[in-house]
């Protein structure tokens, strides 16, 4: 067999690897919609099977869901929660990200080994108390509630310090000789050059509150407080066997990240490469 | 010299640093390591009843943990889980990297489709598999023509639960093996094609050697993450399943006690179990770094 032919077949065996693979990495999703728009009895009968509806394809199944399970408010949840926690997780990590990746002084780096301590321990051991202390600050039950653990953040100062430690040191010198302070310069001159490590972060702190279930679940009980993943427990603990409304929740619950992920997709692949964070 | 009186500029530096700083590591204080004194300490007591109060019990909770079968079974579990995610979760990952890695036309539609599942609500995920699953309506018997009760019949529910786990990972794993495989140079693989080594030869060769850094840290994360599984466990195995108490994870047990029960002191002493677990696997893994990763 010569090198070309080789080449070739080499090329098809893995063309039919990664055709098989992404075939079943996508059985899940065809089956999720399929179930959303099929009729409780299509979806529950067997003999026959149907893999497609049979009486047209129920799509006003979606807006019976929306609107009976409230969906517009476990969105709004949901995003609420996400935006809070991104400005608080960017803003504080930006901030001691410069202060450790930068500048000296006392101390800096007792307090940057308390930064990596925490990245190494299991966060369920900050559980019990964190709900302790939102219950007594009367914030259960709150968008507060759902973003207080996620105000600060160890993983993003570690990834901003090394953000910024990548950057030229000329950079600040020249600043300073403008006659600019260490505020103006961070503002003015470093904050902007740091911009995809920003980013990094962004995506990962959303990902993560996005995909958090624990959390919610302990501190909005009530289903009109909670986020989406919370929200499709309580509704798979009270309507299970309703299998296209399920599917069709579930369809609801994970589309937005998907549609935002196609347009942000090399951000999304970046970020997660980058930052190598534990999801 | 050391004792030296801080220049103007020195200090002006240091009072930016701190301020810098403060709000993180307030906020590390507040909500990290305060807590994790706090849920020592509570492991050592008795929540009252009707939640009020702590009733110093002693080393009591302990030795209920330890002496529960439960926690060995959920550790148990947990390892089991861990055992079918990190491996297959790993290798399955690393070759489609390396075929996604060669100049292949359409590279960007199958990355795509695989990172999917990472972008998803693991709630929802975990929602789509017990359909799959179901015994009676769910596609899978359908299509094999089978009966088998995959998450109810404890001796393979284990390995069902593990399948979700993997397909959730899969692209998380490729994404970063892609980026660790666009860092070997491309000239080793240049001159071992010379030499006339196959594909299959510079994998064993080159591309394993050579990216252990980035499977090393992979295997890392991931083990940790799924010694902390709880997500797929808690949507998918219902309180009546009767393979629950051969599946569930130890985080499972956790929530239970701590907040479906109630009985905090009790969750704080399976979570401290936990921690020291999780402390002792990474010590072993730190010992085998050395000898399993390749340095230049």
């Amino acid at each position: 067999m010569d090198i070309q032919t080789r080449d070739r077949l080499n090329k098809v065996i893995m063309y039919v690897i990664l055709t098989i693979m992404a075939f079943i990495m996508l059985v899940p999703f065809a089956w999720m919609i399929l179930t959303a728009v099929k009729t409780n009895q299509e979806a529950i009968s067997v003999a026959p099977f149907y893999i497609f509806p049979q009486n047209g394809w129920h799509w006003e199944n979606f807006a019976e869901v929306w609107k009976s399970y409230n969906f517009v408010v476990l969105y709004k949840n949901t995003l609420l929660m996400i935006f809070f926690r991104v400005v608080c997780a960017c803003l504080t990590a930006t901030m001691a990200g410069y202060a450790f990746g930068r500048l000296h002084f006392p101390g800096k780096n007792i307090m940057f080994s308390l930064v990596l301590i925490q990245m190494m321990i299991p966060s369920q051991i900050f559980i019990i108390p964190q709900y302790l202390m939102v219950s007594k600050l009367g914030w259960l039950n709150t968008t507060a509630g759902l973003v207080f653990p996620g105000i600060v953040t160890a993983f993003g100062t570690y990834l901003l310090k090394t953000g910024y430690e990548g950057l030229p040191m000329d950079l600040e010198e020249a600043a300073g000789l403008d006659g600019c302070n260490i505020g103006q310069k961070f503002l003015k001159i470093m904050m902007p050059l740091t911009r995809s490590s920003m980013v990094s972060l962004g995506i990962f702190t959303a990902l993560f509150a996005f995909k958090d279930l624990m959390w919610p679940m302990i501190v909005c009980t009530n289903s009109a407080t909670t986020t989406l993943s919370a929200g499709l427990a309580k509704m798979q603990g009270q309507y299970g066997s309703d299998y296209p409304t399920m599917m069709a929740s579930a369809v609801l619950a994970v589309i937005p990240m998907i549609v935002i992920y196609v347009i942000f997709q090399k951000q999304f692949v970046e970020g997660i490469a980058t930052s190598g964070g534990k999801l | 010299m050391k004792k030296q009186k801080m220049t103007a500029r020195a200090r002006e530096e240091a009072i930016w640093g701190w301020a810098f700083i403060l709000p993180t590591m307030l906020g590390l204080i507040i909500l990290n390591f305060y807590p994790v004194f706090n849920t020592i300490y509570q492991s050592f007591c008795k929540t009252g009843d009707f939640g009020k109060g702590n009733i110093f019990v002693g080393p009591a909770n302990y030795a209920a943990v330890l002496r529960a079968p439960e926690t060995w079974q959920s550790l148990l579990n947990t390892i089991k889980y861990a055992i079918i995610e990190v491996p297959f979760g790993v290798v399955i990952a690393l070759v489609l990297a390396v075929f996604l890695n060669q100049k292949l036309k359409g590279t960007s539609i199958y990355r795509t489709i695989f990172f999917l599942p990472m972008v998803c609500a693991p709630a929802a995920v975990a929602m789509v598999w017990k359909w799959l699953y179901n015994q009676q309506f769910g596609l899978f018997n359908n299509i094999l023509h089978a009966n088998i009760a995959w998450i109810s019949d404890p001796r393979i529910a284990w390995i069902s639960i593990g399948i979700i786990g993997v397909w959730s990972v899969i692209g998380y794993n490729m994404v970063l093996f892609i980026s660790g495989l666009q860092e070997i140079p491309g000239d080793y693989y240049e001159a071992a094609s010379i030499d006339g080594a196959t594909g299959i030869n510079q994998f064993f060769n080159i591309t394993v050697p050579l990216l252990s850094p980035t499977t090393f840290f992979i295997v890392q994360t991931r083990l940790i993450g799924a010694l902390t599984v709880f997500d797929l466990m808690f949507m998918v195995m219902d309180k009546t399943n009767v393979a629950l108490e051969k599946v569930q994870s130890i985080v499972y047990v956790f929530y239970t006690y701590a907040f479906t029960n109630g009985n905090k002191g009790y969750g704080a002493t399976i979570v401290i179990v936990l921690v020291i677990f999780i402390m002792i696997v990474t010590f072993i893994m730190q010992r085998a770094e050395k000898t399993l990763v390749y340095h230049n």
